[in-house]
């Protein structure tokens, strides 16, 4: 489904991604964890087709990044840290303009949107704008809108950031409901232990380098930890919901500023 | 090629529909000639010098220029939609869906040469208070016009809207790029006893042939319509060809 092999990439001569593989099998549930500035975002960004990586090689269900990327874009959804949707527009739209671009038949896509907007609990608010929505409203639209067009692999870059306990718990029931509907692969990156602790793998990342990979039990009993928090910090030394910023976070902000200037 | 353009139609579609819901903007553009128009325009007709031509006053002669200056300022700021929808998201999302590039500029271009099209026509809807007449060949050909002047300037703000990444950045646009065009333009005054060096800049200045084409349809003033319109055509070519090329371009992207 994801193999990635040595993968490296840097910005302005800083390595963010160093030698990187990895791979997901079909069904599974992946999850990256690591530290801010450990490179999952820089990851995220090569596996969804925008960042295109200095070396090494990435195939997503079966096709190339480097030949593919169309290919690979119609069969992946994404939910990024960061909210997509469009504020201005309703629920429905929102939905339906995700549907045109990837090109769902549009009887077909009203059927869909109908059912999923109930599905996440959205029907008797599409006709709402966004801008009305709380955030785990949001969270729930953009689950609906990754899964629209019936993607192989669903990727979730810290989708459940900033939202409460609740919300978050909602939004992995969700989840997991579809995946008992829909063979669906997952990738995964989290700050959250309960959500790591779902995965049915897990690759732990600092500066730019996998130092661990396997299922979250196994990893515990390997180095004789008894949750991911202790497994985390004897491996990285760090908290794993450690907030300090990381040396590429700081370097990232810069160039922001340089931009902004 | 007919799903990038049914991807083009959608990224049009939306852009208008988010159009309809903000007030600002349509307000703005009602607001904006009326200013230049009736207030500049009525002070130059009393309060200047007499034109050096027959049987056209002050207002009449800028008309043709508040009608492009309304296209330019919509056309160009149009550019920030996609400042905006890369400041909120939305302009990655489209880029990693399974949708040509090119689609997503034409779409864009598209979108901005409607609403900025429809700005000039409001303008140009006040030409009988004015006192100019139009017959219906003169109508259709200033509104050809109009969103063949619109298209142009989406162009440019389409291709600014490559380079720069912020809001903040695009509002300086207005200072930099708009009102230097505008000014230099010739759509405020005659060419005839003007300085050779701004004469010069005037005649490198694309959006002059802008005004001049409005100017010969709507006065009937001595132009080269031809002229206009083949200029106007290469630098829009040109310049959309330049979007297309920033656009496609991989560049490293910064979260």
């Amino acid at each position: 489904m994801i193999s990635v092999e040595r993968v490296s990439h840097s910005f302005h001569g800083y390595p963010a991604l160093k030698n990187l593989s990895f791979s997901v099998s079909p069904g599974e549930c992946f999850g990256l964890l690591g530290p801010n500035g450990a490179g999952k975002s820089t990851l995220i960004n090569i596996l969804v087709t925008l960042l295109q990586p200095d070396s090494g090689s990435v195939t997503i269900n079966g096709w190339p990044l480097a030949t593919e990327a169309a290919k690979i874009r119609s069969s992946i959804g994404v939910i990024f840290q960061d909210s997509s949707l469009d504020e201005r527009l309703t629920a429905y739209e929102n939905l339906y303009f995700h549907a045109m671009f990837y090109h769902v038949p549009p009887r077909e896509a009203s059927q869909r949107i109908t059912a999923l907007l109930a599905m996440v609990g959205l029907a008797d608010r599409s006709n709402d704008r966004v801008i009305t929505f709380s955030g785990g409203m949001k969270r729930r639209l953009e689950i609906a809108r990754s899964i629209l067009h019936q993607p192989q692999l669903l990727l979730l870059d810290e989708a459940t950031v900033g939202l409460d306990t609740q919300a978050r718990r909602r939004i992995w029931d969700y989840i997991a409901s579809l995946r008992q509907d829909y063979p669906l692969t997952i990738l995964l990156t989290t700050h959250y232990l309960e959500e790591a602790e779902i995965c049915d793998r897990i690759a732990i990342l600092d500066h730019g380098a996998v130092i661990a990979c396997d299922t979250p039990a196994r990893l515990k009993e390997i180095h004789g930890q008894k949750t991911l928090d202790d497994l985390f910090l004897h491996l990285t030394g760090r908290d794993l919901q450690d907030s300090e910023t990381g040396e590429l976070e700081r370097l990232k902000a810069a160039l922001r500023v340089r931009r902004i200037k | 090629m007919t799903s990038g353009l049914k991807d083009s139609y959608y990224i049009m579609k939306r852009d208008l529909i988010r159009m309809t819901r903000q007030k600002m903007p349509l307000i703005g553009a009602v607001v904006r000639p009326i200013l230049w128009l009736f207030f500049l325009g009525t002070g130059l007709k009393f309060g200047f010098i007499a034109l050096p031509l027959v049987g056209i006053n002050w207002q009449q002669y800028i008309f043709p220029g508040i009608i492009a200056m309304n296209v330019l300022f919509s056309g160009v700021m149009s550019g920030a939609t996609i400042v905006w929808d890369r400041e909120f998201g939305f302009l990655k999302e489209i880029t990693i869906a399974p949708i040509p590039r090119w689609s997503i500029i034409l779409g864009k271009v598209l979108s901005g040469t409607i609403i900025a099209g429809c700005q000039g026509v409001l303008v140009l809807a006040v030409y009988p208070l004015l006192g100019i007449s139009l017959g219906f060949l003169q109508l259709a050909q200033t509104l050809l016009a109009i969103f063949f002047i619109a298209m142009a300037v989406t162009a440019v703000g389409v291709l600014l809207a490559a380079r720069i990444r912020t809001l903040e950045g695009f509002g300086a646009v207005n200072n930099f790029v708009v009102m230097p065009v505008f000014f230099l333009s010739g759509a405020l005054h005659p060419l005839s006893n003007i300085p050779d060096w701004l004469k010069i800049l005037i005649y490198f200045n694309p959006f002059s042939y802008a005004v001049d084409l409005l100017r010969v349809i709507l006065l009937g003033l001595d132009g080269d319509p031809v002229l206009d319109i083949l200029t106007i055509v290469l630098f829009t070519n040109v310049i959309f060809l330049s979007a297309l090329y920033l656009f496609a371009q991989r560049r490293q992207y910064y979260p």
